[in-house]
């Protein structure tokens, strides 16, 4: 990657000072220089408050940013100038915060995203709401009018904090040159600790401008803040009984799992004790979905044996969840015959949604190695994981591919799957594509889904392809798998994903529609497709060329394994047009606030 | 494109071939015995809460409260002996798995250093103002002196009262002092303290974020279930 994306300077094509096209005309070089000036000498002494910032960030072994310059965070963008960040400039500051939830997702501690006053920070709103609900780890710095204007309705403001409050996990106010560093110190550590979440820190132009030699702060959290490690070992011995008692245990693992590294434990834990496991959507790849013992996903557009197996169940151990209402579907029928043993970090989220029999507050992975060693003996659990395996071939995920059909969307997110290695990552939009995305791909490793979960963000996939590529190691395929309606909400990005020529594949599942919302439409309006059908949409493949990507375009079976082929060989950004089948919907489903085990597997059963 | 759709979906055995489990939850998430609709009933509760007092806490505890829908009956704040800290005091009516959300989502934020939810004998009190018609004063100050009201301000047409107490208390007052004529009303909200050594919601010696969990720990018994009296 460092090869390849430039510090501030794009290319070298730009118009640029000389010594900046020197340092992106040969990154290499570069590289070793900076390399030899870090061991040789000790950094500059801060002499603004934006240098301070920008400080916090190295010292917090920050990489790689994302952003767009603006008035008021000039005086930070000049003080990255000097700096061994690559920033990565986004076509639209919604792209740099979905850019940064990703490589957040992707490389397990905070993407960094920036952006100016005003309309820079409101356009970061949507990355953040998003983040929140993900609890994807993330830092937010937004530009801010001069102190002395704040409050006046002056040019490009806006109450930062106030705006950005419901949807961060804390965000602050720089008032002190001296103290600004130290905030986004701060702002970094509060954004990974305990339950990550996304924060911010508002600067106004005057505090970043203003001299000081104050240098930050180490990363750490406030002194009130603090997490608890370990659950209370009363309740993990009774827990612990309680699943050696049961006789149709099930453990569910959410996206919590991945944050706190904690897949390995819960594969040992439960491929010891021969537990059936049922993911979130955010779970995907903490449990490899080709084991024997994966129920896979669960909830609104789960497979019907993972709905089986959650509604089903005796013992429902879960974990770094916080039971959405797309998991749930409605409360009353959720798990009914179940008692919980819910393990969160986050106080809040036990007995939020769900009723927890079994609290258990702590890092998942500490209190899954506590439970662990808890339990002595493993449920009997025979005719339990039969009955489970019975209903994965009850309710297989298979579908048809009539020659006379146009291309099904399934076989192409499988073909994509195939054409690609285990730790290939995939990053969605939302919609129909993405509920296939997460059917019909084979899911493995931890870190290699990067989806829109909670919030449900239309225009997430490719700015998030561009975050996770970053993060990515050299050796992964990125893959973009993205909607016509999805992808035309953000496709700027490509102009980015073209200049830093990053190597993702976005395959565009075309239906002209608002597919979910059209197969609602025919389900629950009467077929009454109110602006829905999106006939207008651009030829992709033609757009991506005039980005100066590669453009490829698959309108038939025959076309699909040798145009995902290209695509995925070509090095650099390729978009893939595939026109499928518009009528194609996902199936199974649980209406909303339905009852789990009654997923609908026909238009006819909703 | 035309409507006209093909029959698309899974193969499987349909929803009404599928055996149901006979367990249900209530709304609150809590399973229940199916034959017996068992819901929370809301109560009416004090919470304690020691701030940061700076900037915006107010805004970011009561955006918390809105943003959340948890019925918030009155919020008053004000400073403690500590300079740095500030309490403020929330009476809320909900079911208890709601009061315990909202204690957890309160400790969340970071300027809250502790809360804690009162037990029903608490002080509690509150202040209101109330202006009435006075031209039989007579009568007016003997009500006043029914309630113990303070005169505050008189006029020959009007008489200004302060009544400190519970909530029954004033709202009696009122009630009686509206037989001459209320002109205005003004009114605190409630304020409280723990009684005796009890602390009400101090800095904890260990930690807030610890004692959060411990209790989310603690199986979900409520301590205070009964409908507390505001005496």
């Amino acid at each position: 990657m460092s090869e390849r994306a430039a510090k501030i300077t794009p290319t070298d094509d730009d118009e640029q000072p000389d010594d900046q096209i020197t340092d992106s005309a040969t990154p290499d070089a570069a590289a070793e220089t900076e390399t030899e000036a870090d061991s040789e000498s000790t950094p500059k002494p801060v002499t603004n408050g934006a240098e301070s910032v920008i400080r916090a960030l190295e010292n917090a072994g920050v990489e790689y940013a994302f952003g767009v310059q603006g008035g008021a965070i000039m005086p930070v963008y000049d003080a990255l100038y000097d700096s061994d960040i690559t920033h990565i400039t986004m076509a639209h500051e919604q792209g740099a915060s979905h850019a940064a939830d990703a490589y957040g997702i992707v490389a397990g501690k905070p993407g960094i995203c920036l952006a100016t006053s005003g309309p820079g920070a409101t356009n970061l709103v949507t990355g953040l709401a998003d983040a929140d609900m993900d609890s994807d780890p993330m830092v937010a710095l937004t530009g801010q009018v001069p102190t002395e204007f704040v409050g006046n309705d002056a040019f490009q403001e806006t109450d930062t904090t106030g705006v950005t409050t419901p949807v961060t996990k804390n965000n602050s106010f720089a008032t002190d040159p001296d103290r600004v560093g130290t905030d986004v110190s701060e702002a970094f550590a509060l954004a990974s600790e305990g339950r990550p979440g996304p924060t911010l820190v508002d600067l106004p132009k005057d505090i970043t401008k203003s001299e000081t030699d104050v240098e930050p702060d180490a990363p750490k959290t406030p002194d009130t803040y603090t997490v608890q490690e370990e659950a209370d070992p009363e309740i993990v011995e009774a827990a612990a009984e309680r699943i050696e008692n049961s006789e149709r245990p099930a453990l569910l693992l959410g996206g919590g799992v991945i944050k706190a590294e904690a897949s390995e434990v819960c594969r040992e834990f439960a491929i010891e004790h021969e537990i059936p496991v049922i993911t979130t959507m955010p779970g995907l790849g903490s449990f490899p979905e080709d084991h024997e013992l994966s129920m896979e996903m669960a909830g609104m557009h789960g497979t019907g044996y993972a709905n089986m197996a959650v509604t089903h169940c005796d013992t429902l151990i879960g974990i770094g969840t916080r039971f959405d209402d797309r998991l749930t579907g409605g409360i009353e029928t959720f798990a009914p015959d179940a008692e919980l043993i819910h393990i969160d970090i986050d106080p809040a989220e036990i007995s939020k949604n769900i009723h927890a029999d079994y609290p258990l507050v702590g890092d998942a992975a500490t209190v899954v190695e506590q439970l662990q060693e808890a339990v002595d003996a493993s449920p009997q659990a025979t005719k339990w994981r039969a009955q489970c395996q019975q209903w994965k071939s009850d309710y297989s995920m298979a579908y048809d591919t009539p020659e006379d059909e146009p291309v099904q969307p399934q076989f192409v997110v499988e073909a994509l799957d195939e054409a690609t290695s285990d730790n290939a990552i995939v990053t969605t939009g939302v919609g129909q594509h993405q509920m296939w995305a997460c059917q019909y791909w084979t899911y493995t490793e931890p870190r290699t889904w990067v989806s829109s979960h909670g919030l449900g963000t239309m225009g997430y996939g490719l700015p998030a392809a561009i975050g996770a590529r970053v993060a990515a190691d050299d050796d992964q395929e990125v893959v973009c798998i993205d909607g016509d309606g999805s992808f035309l909400m953000t496709l700027q990005g490509l102009s980015v994903a073209v200049r830093e020529d990053l190597d993702i594949t976005v395959a565009v599942l075309n239906n002209e529609y608002i597919g979910m919302v059209r197969q609602w439409q025919d389900a629950f309006f009467d077929g009454r497709h109110s602006a829905s059908d999106y006939g207008w949409m651009p030829e992709f493949d033609k757009l991506a060329e005039a980005f100066g990507a590669q453009g490829f375009r698959i309108d038939e079976y025959d076309d699909v394994a040798d145009t995902i082929q290209d695509a995925i060989a070509y090095d650099g950004p390729s978009v893939i047009d595939v026109h499928i089948d518009p009528q194609a919907n996902v199936y199974p489903m649980v209406p909303s606030g339905g009852d789990n085990g009654q997923f609908a597997l026909t238009e006819d059963q909703l | 494109m035309t409507d006209e759709k093909r029959q698309q979906g899974l193969e499987g055995p349909p929803p009404e071939e599928r055996r149901t489990p006979a367990g249900r939850r209530n709304k609150q998430g809590i399973r229940i015995d199916p034959e017996v609709e068992a819901t929370h009933k809301p109560r009416r509760t004090v919470i304690s809460a020691l701030v940061e007092h700076e900037p915006g806490v107010l805004a970011e505890v009561s955006g918390l409260f809105s943003r959340r829908q948890f019925n918030i009956e009155s919020l008053t704040v004000g400073p403690t002996k500590d300079d740095d800290r500030a309490r403020i005091t929330v009476v809320v009516e909900e079911p208890d798995p709601g009061i315990d959300q909202i204690k957890k989502q309160l400790r969340k934020l970071l300027p809250v250093i502790s809360v804690r939810e009162l037990e029903p004998d608490a002080m509690r009190r509150e202040l209101a103002l109330v202006k009435v018609d006075a031209h039989d004063p007579a009568a007016v100050s003997a009500v006043a002196e029914m309630y113990d009201a303070k005169t505050v301000d008189s006029s020959p047409e009007t008489a200004t009262f302060e009544i400190t107490g519970a909530r029954q208390k004033i709202n009696a007052a009122v009630e009686t002092f509206s037989q001459f004529g209320i002109r205005e009303i003004s009114r605190t909200g409630l304020t409280a303290l723990a009684r005796g050594t009890d602390e009400t919601a101090a800095a904890p010696s260990t930690d807030a974020t610890a004692s959060a969990a411990d209790e989310a720990n603690q199986q979900q018994t409520q301590q205070y279930t009964q409908t507390t009296t505001d005496d």
